[in-house]
């Protein structure tokens, strides 16, 4: 284990690179994701007001 | 409500690709990591630190292939006025952005241990800067201008002007003399490199390629939203 975490003496530049490239995919999806989901409850909750004042 | 004919009907494929995008996404990435991590050999030259090469190379391949996505939604947006072409390339443009940004951040550390600097000002490195740069100008267009079609239109000739930048990141490294090396999957003869690193290389690959999948789909739904909300205040300011 502690052979596969040294990376043969590169652990540094190998485990910063995937860490980097793991973070950056991640909030990307979830800040994607998350945005989606806000925009969506908004649309949700302007259409059955908009309708009522329309009746 | 015809204008959202259109949007609800790509909702509705959207929809039915996001599950089986994610279920590939998953898997790839596992098994991807799996091999790129423990199972693939150390290289005969470069020891451990050729793992980088198994999420560098692909995000540089994702970051030329999103631009493409890009400028054909913009040429697509501008010759036939698609409203949803045009969303397609504002949604894939911070993908690209971050794949850009991986590829050169995980090349520079690939590039201390192997060339002994983490930069240079070479054909290949600058001008994937500035394929950085092009996606950061494209994203702050859409922001300059308050008027969104205009902003879209402005964004999408910038997109189209930038492309010439795309053949001279693929052939910058036959192009200029570089530390970089050439291609080695993508040849006329065929991929150069043993087949034990070309599966987590290709692996790898496809779980990317999944993920824009997957994250473009979702930031296209936020646009399509978004854009909804843009007429519905709109409508209410009026009404």
């Amino acid at each position: 284990m502690a052979e596969f975490l040294d990376m043969g003496g590169y652990a540094a530049f190998v485990w910063t690179a995937y860490g980097l490239t793991a973070l950056a995919l991640v909030v990307l999806a979830v800040s994607s994701l998350r945005a989606g989901k806000k925009a969506r409850d908004r649309v949700e909750q302007l259409r059955p007001r908009r309708r009522k004042g329309q009746a | 409500m015809h204008r959202f004919a259109n949007p609800a009907e790509f909702n509705r494929l959207a929809d039915a690709i996001l599950p089986w995008a994610k279920v590939v996404m998953a898997a790839a990435f596992l098994y991807g990591l799996y091999l790129a991590l423990y199972a693939s050999p150390a290289d005969y030259q470069q020891g451990e630190s050729v793992r980088i090469m198994y999420i560098h190379v692909p995000a540089a391949w994702m970051a030329m292939f999103t631009y493409m996505v890009v400028a054909v939604a913009s040429f697509t947006a501008l010759v036939w006025r698609h409203p949803l072409a045009l969303l397609a390339g504002k949604a894939a443009a911070p993908i690209g952005l971050v794949f850009t940004g991986l590829a050169l951040l995980t090349g520079m550390l690939w590039g201390k241990p192997m060339w002994g600097t983490y930069w240079v000002w070479d054909g290949r490195l600058t001008s994937v800067l500035v394929l950085f740069f092009l996606y950061l100008g494209y994203m702050a267009l859409w922001r300059a201008l308050d008027e969104e079609d205009k902003a879209g239109r402005a964004a999408s000739i910038l997109a189209l002007v930038g492309v010439v930048n795309i053949p001279i990141i693929k052939f910058s490294v036959d192009w200029w003399n570089t530390l970089h090396q050439p291609a080695s999957v993508m040849r006329m003869d065929g991929p150069s490199m043993p087949v034990e690193m070309l599966w987590p290389l290709l692996t790898l690959a496809v779980a990317y390629k999944a993920y824009f999948v997957v994250v473009l789909l979702y930031r296209m739904k936020l646009e399509i939203n978004l854009r909804k909300l843009s007429v519905l205040s709109s409508l209410e300011v009026q009404g």
